[in-house]
């Protein structure tokens, strides 16, 4: 990559700089590869919000619109696995940052610790959500797919909830609208697993290049970008997390 | 050349583990502090007959906003990142501000005063 100017003639050779082979050879220097590969990334950042900030957009609508049967469908959210987590997800995004900061110090086995500890709190927290969403499977919470509605026309007939929220049966037409309650959740945090999943996956590739030694020569903007992905992906859920499992728990 | 070396504003930041730690701590509270609150009646505020706020939420998402501006500034680094990127994420975040309450705007005003 390096040497590919070193045939073009005369005036290109002589523009020719000396460069590590992580740099891309139209930047001029490393520093400049880095921020506007950085600005690159919030940019498809903000496309991201633009994307899920649809979703966000259409649960404020219909939780306006249908606020019983957003708060009855909430109370079959366990409290317990959403802030469970959370607080994995918070945490992978600190080892994420520690990992950042292990390619800057160029500590490899380090950085190779970070990477691992995050793939498996990624992970971790796809075990735990995919218990929630097979909790809502045998419940008949999966609108579309598996759906009934006894649990908000009768709600004592569904008695571990009944007994912590004591929830008044909901008329049939606002019972019919918890749907749209999980429609949403399903829709948000399954986009957001799906985030989940991609994120793992590029993290397996990362620890196999840093095990390599490719992010402990000076070549951090891989891992910060990544790091960027990583960091956002967790803010959503911080969104998620309090309109979908925290509606009027009292 | 020189030129446009010059334009960096300064030094590739390393932010120290000790920070992370910190508004790692943070962020465990916030949703420590979050989770609880939900299950307190802060009470509502009726803005007119037909509008009302309720103010759980409302405390759920300053928490929520919190803890974005706390990953934002300290884990992503916006903190110590050149003005171009400050403003990148500060306009994508009005936008969507902008995006969000014309769209509710029009939704609270189509039956307007007809509740």
């Amino acid at each position: 990559m390096s040497d590919s100017t070193a045939t073009a003639g005369g005036a290109v050779a002589e523009a020719h700089h000396e460069h590590p082979a992580y740099q891309r050879h139209h930047f001029e220097t490393i520093d400049q590869q880095f921020d506007a590969t950085n600005f690159a990334m919030w940019l498809f950042l903000l496309t991201e919000i633009m994307f899920f900030g649809g979703l966000f957009m259409s649960y404020l609508l219909m939780r306006n619109w249908y606020y019983p049967a957003f708060v009855e469908g909430s109370h079959q959210l366990n409290i317990g696995w959403g802030t469970a987590n959370t607080a994995v997800l918070i945490i992978s995004s600190f080892t994420m940052a520690m990992s950042v900061w292990s390619a800057e110090m160029r500590k490899k086995g380090m950085l190779l610790l970070f990477l691992s500890l995050t793939w498996i709190l990624g992970l971790a927290f796809l075990g735990i959500k995919s218990i929630e969403y097979h909790e809502k499977w045998v419940k008949h919470h999966v609108p579309g797919l598996h759906w009934s509605e006894s649990s908000f026309l009768n709600p004592s007939s569904d008695a571990e909830v009944y007994k912590e929220y004591h929830d008044k049966p909901l008329a049939p037409d606002m019972a019919a609208k918890t749907a749209m309650y999980f429609y949403l959740y399903f829709a948000m945090t399954g986009m957001h697993a799906l985030h989940m999943i991609i994120g793992i996956s590029i993290l397996t590739f990362m620890i196999f290049r840093a095990r390599a030694g490719a992010y402990t020569t000076g070549h951090v903007t891989y891992v910060e970008n990544f790091g960027l992905y990583w960091h956002f992906v967790d803010i959503i859920w911080i969104f998620l997390y309090p309109l979908l499992y925290l509606i009027s728990r009292y | 050349m020189s030129e446009q070396n010059s334009q960096h504003e300064h030094e590739h930041h390393i932010v120290s583990p000790v920070i992370y730690g910190v508004i790692l701590c943070c962020l465990l509270m916030a949703t420590a502090l979050t989770a609880g609150m939900s299950y307190i009646d802060l009470g509502q505020w009726q803005i007119a007959p037909g509008l009302t706020l309720f103010w759980n939420p409302v405390v759920a998402l300053a928490i929520a906003c919190t803890k974005m501006t706390l990953v934002v500034l300290f884990f992503m680094h916006v903190k110590y990142s050149r003005k171009l990127t400050k403003l990148t994420v500060a306009s994508g975040f009005f936008l969507f501000l902008v995006l969000i309450g014309m769209t509710m705007c029009d939704y609270f005003t189509r039956a307007w005063g007809r509740w």
